[in-house]
């Protein structure tokens, strides 16, 4: 390897990069588009879901109950119905999200012990907000419940206590539960997978498309040079939108930054390192641009993305589609982020996930290099 | 004029499948989209690993833990004897919660006093943690009741049988069994198809300008409009081809029902294709490398997924985030997706969706053919 060839080479790439403005203006804005969409964007917790109610009593019991929902910050009462079209219709159009339906003889049940089975019917397109509707109502009605029953034992002067349990919860890592502090610190993973892969497989598909690979080839310069020589701008430009998004997450988002920076930007550099061999290897393969694209959003866009806990945990996959997040780059990177971020850990707690990068890194770098040479055969 | 339109048609298709990368990037990606959506993604919350530690050893604390080994939302993985076991627990991932019960817990419950549950758990996946602290408070409230309850029984026998007693009976409707699959298998055609149609659009006229060819073209007697209908027929047509293609997958790989009419499938499609070849051929006007290209389609896409309610509630974003969503014709067509599989509803309901993705297709696309006109000039 010759260090002035490869600079060389280097050195015709930023020319490239710098020139061509626009591409480098979207590069260095992708990170604060990226960070600002998915830091404000990404908020799974459901607040203010709509329900209607039909309240088929409308006795007292049934509108205290009705007012729990009415004070719960996870509902707002839209409208009280007296029929069932109108719920139906309302979840047909998504005007509601949640009915509740209260039965004719609710007091009467409640005062007889039988079961007084209040009705929800939720709408079940959306899972995860119907999820936390049931959740919340449940918890709504549980608290109703316990309130009644107790009343219910003080009237018929019962010998008893009344007990309570109080949750304390404390959070670690992320005090608050905010959503942005869980979503903001892996937004790096995704904007390097975006730079490292899909802009890299295109500028060398491009050159083969061109013919201008040809050009070099017939130069004395080694494969290996080539690739390094490509590859390093880009390198530098990944380094500097993870430093960005890094900026952008401690002072924009106020998310804590709690471990060494060191294990940052060793982790950022090797996963850097890994996605770029990737793009390179890619973008070899394809020798096309528009194939080379398509082909880095599928491997590296949207399983960094999917498959690498980035929103959806891992351990809730299905067990045999958890095998092949191991084989997505992201899903080291992810851990490192999030706990550089939030947990503080230190670099010997990551050492796992970083070598599971270092050697990701070498064969995707001896693949790029191998197919290079194939088709250079 | 039928005529030149007819050969310019014949010739983008020629071109479309005569490369064989062209095929592969209309096949292989979507229907990989379809299969990581439909196993990966997913926000239910079910046996969050555990660790339970007990200081009290009486018969309510472990009546009151069993409850949580017997529910499928936990799965106690590990019995503690002392805290200084918690935080390397938390540190390494082996556990997401730990459930702590403090001596006098049982004493405070005779009493009646206050007994608190202690949890520590990890924040550092927001979502999750949540709806876990849900699923805990839920089961706290109702084992006071009953244990409220059993004691009243045991001093007054036969206050139990008329003690008033609610339940939820929740009833999703359209989805009963809330399967993550049936919120995004549909989903992913809107986004599939935004990827697919747009990206090819975005390229195909600026590879010709890249090429050269694009200078060939004008100086036949083609007009300008012929030449837009002649590069975005095609596409449409394939976006209309990958949409069947990929319904027809879901519905038969992942159960996903199709309750609608396959004609308002259609039109909704056509009209969210309009907008969507709209933003292509504007990107394309303003472009002269397919790198740029994909970067600023890239620019366009993240947002338009992020904003459409595809994955994350667009109630829950910040109130100007959701006026922006207004502009994002796939929040519209995500409407009339999930609409037309899951609940089966048709014009009647879909028609303002239909206006408004009718208003966003027309004023792209007019956008487009007017910057169009511009650069040919």
């Amino acid at each position: 390897m010759n260090l002035r060839r490869l600079l060389a080479i280097s050195r015709k790439e930023v020319f490239q990069v710098v020139r061509d403005s626009r591409s480098l203006l979207i590069v260095l804005l992708m990170p604060l588009m990226l960070m600002t969409t998915l830091g404000y964007g990404v908020n799974l917790d459901a607040r203010h879901i709509r329900v209607f109610a039909f309240d088929r009593e409308g006795s007292q019991a049934s509108q205290d109950l009705l007012k729990r929902f009415q004070s719960s910050a996870y509902f707002d009462l839209v409208a009280i119905v007296t029929d069932y079209r109108a719920l139906a219709a309302a979840l047909d159009d998504g005007r509601c999200q949640l009915a509740i339906v209260i039965p004719y003889d609710f007091s009467a049940r409640l005062h007889d012990g039988r079961p007084a089975n209040i009705q929800a019917l939720v709408d079940g397109s959306d899972n995860n907000t119907a999820q936390l509707a049931i959740g919340y109502a449940q918890g709504v009605l549980a608290s109703y419940g316990a309130a009644v029953q107790a009343e219910y034992l003080r009237k018929s002067n019962a010998p008893t206590v009344n007990p309570v349990l109080s949750v304390e919860a404390r959070t670690w890592f992320n005090e608050d539960l905010e959503s942005k502090n869980f979503i903001v610190p892996g937004v790096a993973a995704i904007v390097m997978a975006v730079v490292g892969v899909l802009l890299t497989s295109l500028t060398v598909a491009r050159e083969w498309e061109r013919g201008t690979m040809e050009q070099l080839i017939s130069t004395p310069v080694t494969s290996l040079e080539i690739i390094i020589g490509k590859l390093l701008p880009y390198f530098a430009l990944g380094m500097f939108d993870t430093a960005v998004c890094a900026a952008i997450a401690v002072w924009w988002f106020q998310v804590p930054f709690r471990g060494s920076l060191i294990a940052l930007t060793v982790g950022s550099g090797i996963y850097l390192i890994a996605i770029l061999g990737l793009g390179f290897w890619i973008s070899v393969a394809t020798k096309h641009q528009l194939a080379a694209s398509q082909i880095g959003l599928v491997t590296a866009f949207l399983p960094s993305f999917l498959l690498s806990g980035f929103t959806f945990p891992i351990d809730q996959m299905p067990v045999g589609v958890q095998p092949f997040t191991y084989l997505i780059a992201a899903r080291y990177y992810i851990v490192i982020l999030k706990s550089v971020f939030l947990r503080g850990s230190s670099l010997g707690f990551l050492a796992g996930p970083l070598i599971a990068l270092v050697i990701y890194a070498a064969i995707m770098v001896f693949l790029a290099k191998q197919s290079f040479h194939k088709s250079l055969a | 004029m039928i005529e030149r339109l007819r050969q310019i048609l014949i010739k983008e298709f020629i071109h479309l499948f005569r490369d064989r990368h062209a095929r592969f990037s209309l096949i292989v990606p979507p229907l990989l989209q379809m299969l990581i959506f439909g196993y990966a993604a997913s926000y239910e919350v079910n046996h969050v690993s555990t660790a339970v530690l007990d200081f009290d050893h009486s018969p309510e604390s472990r009546e009151f833990l069993e409850r949580f080994s017997a529910s499928r939302r936990f799965q106690v993985r590990e019995l503690l004897q002392n805290e200084a076991q918690i935080p390397s627990l938390l540190d390494h991932r082996r556990v997401a919660l730990v459930l702590q019960i403090q001596p006098g817990f049982a004493e405070l419950l005779r009493k009646g006093q206050t007994a608190p549950v202690q949890v520590v758990l990890d924040g550092s996946d927001s979502n999750s943690a949540l709806i876990a602290v849900g699923y805990i408070n839920q089961i706290a409230t109702r084992f006071a009741q009953d244990y409220q309850l059993q004691l009243a029984d045991r001093l007054r026998p036969a206050l139990a049988t008329f003690a008033p007693n609610i339940e939820l009976q929740e009833r999703p409707w359209y989805n009963a069994n809330l399967e993550s699959r049936w919120f995004f298998v549909p989903g992913v055609i809107g986004t599939l198809v935004l990827v697919s149609v747009m990206t090819l659009t975005a390229f195909a006229v600026v590879r010709e300008r890249e090429i050269g060819t694009l200078e060939q073209l004008m100086v036949t007697p083609i007009s300008p409009a012929e030449l837009i209908v002649g590069k975005t027929l095609p596409f449409l047509l394939v976006g209309l081809a990958n949409v069947i293609v990929v319904a027809i997958a879901g519905t038969l790989w992942f159960q996903v029902p199709f309750r609608g009419s396959v004609f308002v499938l259609l039109l909704g499609t056509i009209l969210f294709l309009a907008s969507a070849l709209g933003v292509g051929l504007l990107i394309s006007t303003i472009c002269s490398t397919q790198q740029q290209a994909f970067s600023l389609s890239f620019f366009y896409i993240t947002p338009a997924i992020m904003l459409s309610g595809f994955g994350y509630p667009i109630a829950s974003m910040p109130t100007a985030l959701q006026w922006f969503t207004n502009l994002d014709a796939l929040r519209f067509y995500l409407v009339v997706l999930r609409g037309t599989f899951i609940k089966g509803i048709g014009l009647e309901v879909l028609w303002p969706q239909m206006v408004a993705m009718t208003v966003l297709g027309a004023a792209t696309l007019t956008l487009a053919t007017l910057c169009f006109h511009k650069t040919l000039d």
